[in-house]
């Protein structure tokens, strides 16, 4: 059976420092996997090799048997890969509307021709192009649509902020969404409810979720596997269950306990 | 009221009058000696650039004021209204203006006499004339009225101190009063200032009778019309309050059909005057209207490229240089080395396409630079392309420095488009801005257009949504490309021939300042101030309404570009979008308020939304 998305010993260095080495796992169709790490693991480096941002300086990614090494950001997206930011990177003068909008670039066509000379291939483009807007936004409850939708992004709250770029990403129409820590600044109240958004976004949308994410309730929560880096190498891979228990992830994130040091 | 209340205690001791009344000469007395300082530096600055002298000779009101003059009156009357300016905060206590304000007008006044005081006696004095041309007995003679020095010092010191006095006044006075106080002085100041316009629109309409009784044979109004117009301007204002605001509102108001009628109706009204107007404007004035055209075209592509995508882009000039160019060489029989000698029709086929191709030569290095990098290098090939039609190299092909001539005129079958005509430019230029601004409105709110946004706001973002950042960017520049070089080959038609010294990067700099005092990123925006600056003051080459300015213009241009960032960075008109990005605070203050209307439904929502999200996190927890 072939993989969604397949890393085969994938290794990324920036000068000396191997920020990834060894990376090797796969994701299937309808999984949510986590990734988890102590900081400076290689999780959001890993992401940036996934969507083009970063090269890659040994081994391969497969997306449906296709290598996307060396593919542009913006082909990678096509293909069906959509991401968000950590640190929320909307386009913050735009209105909600338009930054849904503008990310279903790549799935549509229209040109400077049929924009000047208002054909009906491209009135019913637009019309297309609001709707699904409007569908993914509807998606988060009444917060992004109604009157907000003309609103510039950068009134949101934060909260509302990481939604909208969830929602901007649900707008390329991706198979495989990479999430990079999606409640990271909520409190547990907003947690528990993009917890189960999270679920619904595979169960009703059928998106495959790659998810880089520190709240361990969130990942036990929704995950199928978790994967666990540390300084760039996996040293754990299976459910939250295994990997909980499991000593080296133990001994990355706490430390080792004193008595065996001596 | 705490600041004015924290004023210097030491000068309540040194005035006399302070223990009888207090608050009255409780002043602000650092604020006064700012803006009095400079109100005197700013008239000394003035004074020595030449301009009251230079512009003595045009009057204003006959016998009574001249424009020179009216070049240094203006400060002390601004810079008194701006000192007593209070910024009104909500919740907080202003004090109402009162006469604490006059008397703080009339001090900033007083220390601005300063600023001709210094200068009458300095001039008198001593001998500067080496170091400062304008340093000269005419300007002793035009400060002191061509009477004595104590008399010059005397009056100046008086008049500014009543203007100040007169400046800060305009805060005590009630709303109304103050509206057609400032309506009449702007209007009969518009009226004795455009007078070369209105003489041509007059002779146009026939009313030659009215304007020659208006205008002093010399000059400026007479001193019987001036105070008709006051009256008359008066009672307009009294008449029209209100009045256009209500309309605008009411238009902003309108919904659906009628609002589609309304804007209809608005658009014919355009229409007809823009095309009926020039049938009775002289040669002078149309050349003008053909001037800002011209310039307009060139500013709505710059702000395709600047104010949509974000880009950069210093050394537009280059491609307004290709337009002109291509031209001549395609349509004049003078062309040194290659001359077909098309119809211009033909010849802007040609163009357009040779356009596109020069952008993206140009653009395809250079897009991948970002920022002040981009901005240099393209400032780098502006120049270049400039100095290429200028070079002995290329002398067989272009003519060097001598350029093309005898450029045809534009045989259109049914009227002829010539430069001695300009009238017919005007049309001409008219068809092809409204063909700019439809191109330029439709893209805005297109795919292309929220994608040029997008890389606007973060590139990097953009390119990880799918957008391919090259292309679209390219895309950006050619068709600004595009749009100065149908500038160009118009100008190269109207004034039948080309140089390359016509292509300064003055020019591309210019552009760019109309576009951003216009408004940057508003098509509306963009006509002010092609209007304004074109129009008004004059483009790099072309003469415009003020005339009279024609040496300070890069003068006026800068101080309007210094004063603009720094007052309203948004332009003139600016796009609602680009306002809200420089005024966010107060943009989310209101969308804050706005929000407590909404409050309730979202509470409600908010409530069933959680209880949905708990349901789902236990279904999804279950089975970890």
């Amino acid at each position: 059976m072939t993989h969604l998305l397949e890393i085969r010993d994938l290794k990324v260095t920036f000068g000396g420092l191997d920020a990834l080495s060894g990376l090797n796992f796969h994701i299937d169709e309808g999984e949510i996997v986590s990734v988890i790490g102590p900081n400076g693991a290689g999780k959001t480096t890993f992401f940036n090799t996934i969507s083009g941002l970063v090269e890659a300086t040994e081994g391969d990614i497969l997306f449906e048997d296709e290598s996307i090494l060396g593919l542009e950001p913006h082909q990678v997206t096509d293909l069906g890969i959509a991401r968000t930011f950590q640190n929320v990177r909307l386009f913050p003068n735009m209105t909600i509307l338009e930054n849904v909008m503008v990310s279903q670039h790549c799935r549509t066509h229209q040109q400077i021709f049929g924009t000047l000379f208002q054909t009906k291939a491209f009135k019913k483009e637009e019309r297309e192009i609001r709707e699904r807007s409007e569908a993914v936004l509807g998606f988060f409850g009444s917060r992004l649509v109604g009157y907000r939708m003309e609103q510039p992004a950068f009134v949101l709250s934060y909260a509302n902020r990481r939604r909208l770029e969830i929602a901007r990403a649900m707008a390329t129409q991706p198979r495989l969404l990479l999430l990079d820590e999606p409640v990271a600044g909520m409190n547990p109240m907003e947690t528990a409810e993009l917890t189960g958004l999270i679920g619904r976004l595979r169960s009703e949308w059928g998106f495959t979720i790659v998810m880089i994410e520190h709240d361990m309730r969130v990942v036990r929560d929704v995950s199928d596997r978790v994967v666990v880096l540390d300084h760039g190498v996996p040293i754990a891979q299976g459910s939250y269950d295994e990997v909980s228990t499991n000593p080296d992830v133990i001994e990355a994130y706490l430390g080792r306990p004193v008595e065996s040091k001596a | 009221m705490s600041a004015t209340m924290s004023a210097p205690s030491s000068t309540s001791s040194t005035s006399p009058a302070a223990s009888s009344a207090p608050a009255l000469f409780d002043l602000d007395w650092r604020r006064i000696g700012k803006w009095g300082g400079l109100c005197a530096f700013a008239i000394a600055l003035i004074s020595l650039i030449g301009m009251p002298v230079g512009l003595d000779r045009r009057t204003i009101i006959e016998g009574r004021l001249s424009l020179g003059y009216l070049a240094l009156i203006w400060l002390p009357l601004l810079f008194g209204y701006v000192v007593s300016k209070r910024v009104v905060l909500e919740g907080v206590d202003t004090p109402d203006p009162g006469a604490r304000d006059v008397l703080a007008g009339l001090c900033t006044g007083l220390l601005a006499g300063l600023g001709p005081l210094l200068l009458i006696l300095g001039i008198d004095n001593f001998n500067l004339r080496k170091p400062l041309v304008n340093w000269s007995p005419q300007l002793l003679e035009l400060l002191t009225f061509g009477r004595d020095i104590g008399y010059g010092i005397g009056a100046w010191l008086a008049i500014c101190a009543v203007l100040g006095m007169l400046g800060s006044t305009m805060h005590v006075l009630p709303k109304d009063v103050r509206r057609v106080v400032s309506i009449v002085t702007f209007g009969l100041l518009f009226i004795s200032v455009l007078e070369a316009a209105i003489d041509d629109l007059s002779e146009g309409f026939g009313l030659e009778g009215l304007t020659d009784a208006m205008y002093a044979k010399r000059g400026g109004l007479t001193v019987k019309y001036s105070i008709i117009l006051v009256v008359v301007l008066g009672v307009l204002a009294v008449v029209t309050k209100g009045r256009v605001k209500g309309a605008t509102n009411h238009y902003r108001g309108l919904k659906g059909a009628e609002r589609k009628r309304a804007s209809v109706l608005l658009f014919a009204g355009v229409a007809v005057l823009c095309i009926v107007l020039p049938m009775f404007l002289g040669k002078i004035m149309n050349e003008l209207l053909a001037n800002v055209g011209l310039f307009l075209l060139l500013a709505l592509g710059l702000n395709i490229v600047v104010g949509l995508a974000g880009i950069l882009d210093l050394g537009y000039v280059a491609f307004f240089a290709v337009g002109g160019y291509t031209t001549a060489v395609l349509t004049s029989a003078e062309s040194p080395f290659f001359a077909p000698e098309l119809h211009f029709g033909f010849a802007l086929i040609v163009v357009v396409l040779i356009a596109g191709l020069t952008g993206l030569v140009i653009g395809a290095p250079v897009i991948r630079m970002r920022g002040d990098y981009l901005a240099i290098v393209t400032l780098g090939f502006g120049e270049i392309i400039r100095l290429l039609f200028m070079s002995d190299w290329l002398k067989p092909y272009f003519g060097g420095a001598q350029g093309i001539t005898n450029v045809p005129h534009v045989d259109l079958g049914f009227a002829v488009v010539k430069g001695t005509d300009p009238r017919s430019v005007f049309y001409m230029i008219l068809v092809f801005c409204v063909l700019a601004i439809y191109v330029s409105w439709r893209l805005q709110g297109s795919r292309l257009g929220r994608a040029w946004m997008a890389i606007r706001e973060d590139e990097q973002v953009a390119e990880a949504m799918g957008i391919n950042t090259v292309n679209t960017k390219l895309m950006a520049f050619v068709v600004g490309a595009m749009m100065a070089a149908l500038s160009g080959a118009i100008l190269a038609a109207k004034v039948g021939s080309v140089f390359p010294n016509s292509f300064m990067i003055l020019v591309s700099i210019i552009i760019l300042v109309v576009v951003i005092v216009g408004g940057m990123g508003n098509i509306l925006g963009v006509m002010v101030g092609s209007f304004v600056l074109i129009g008004v003051l004059g483009g790099p080459r072309q003469p415009g309404l003020l005339q009279e300015f024609q040496s300070y213009k890069l003068l006026i241009y800068g101080a309007l570009l210094v004063f603009m960032m720094l007052q309203r960075p948004e332009g003139l008109v600016p796009s609602a979008r680009r306002s809200q990005e420089l005024h966010q605070e107060e943009f989310l203050q209101d969308v804050w308020l706005k929000g407590e209307d909404h409050e309730e439904e979202e509470a409600a929502e908010e409530a069933a939304a959680e209880e949905e999200a708990e349901a789902t996190a236990e279904g999804t927890g279950d089975p970890a």
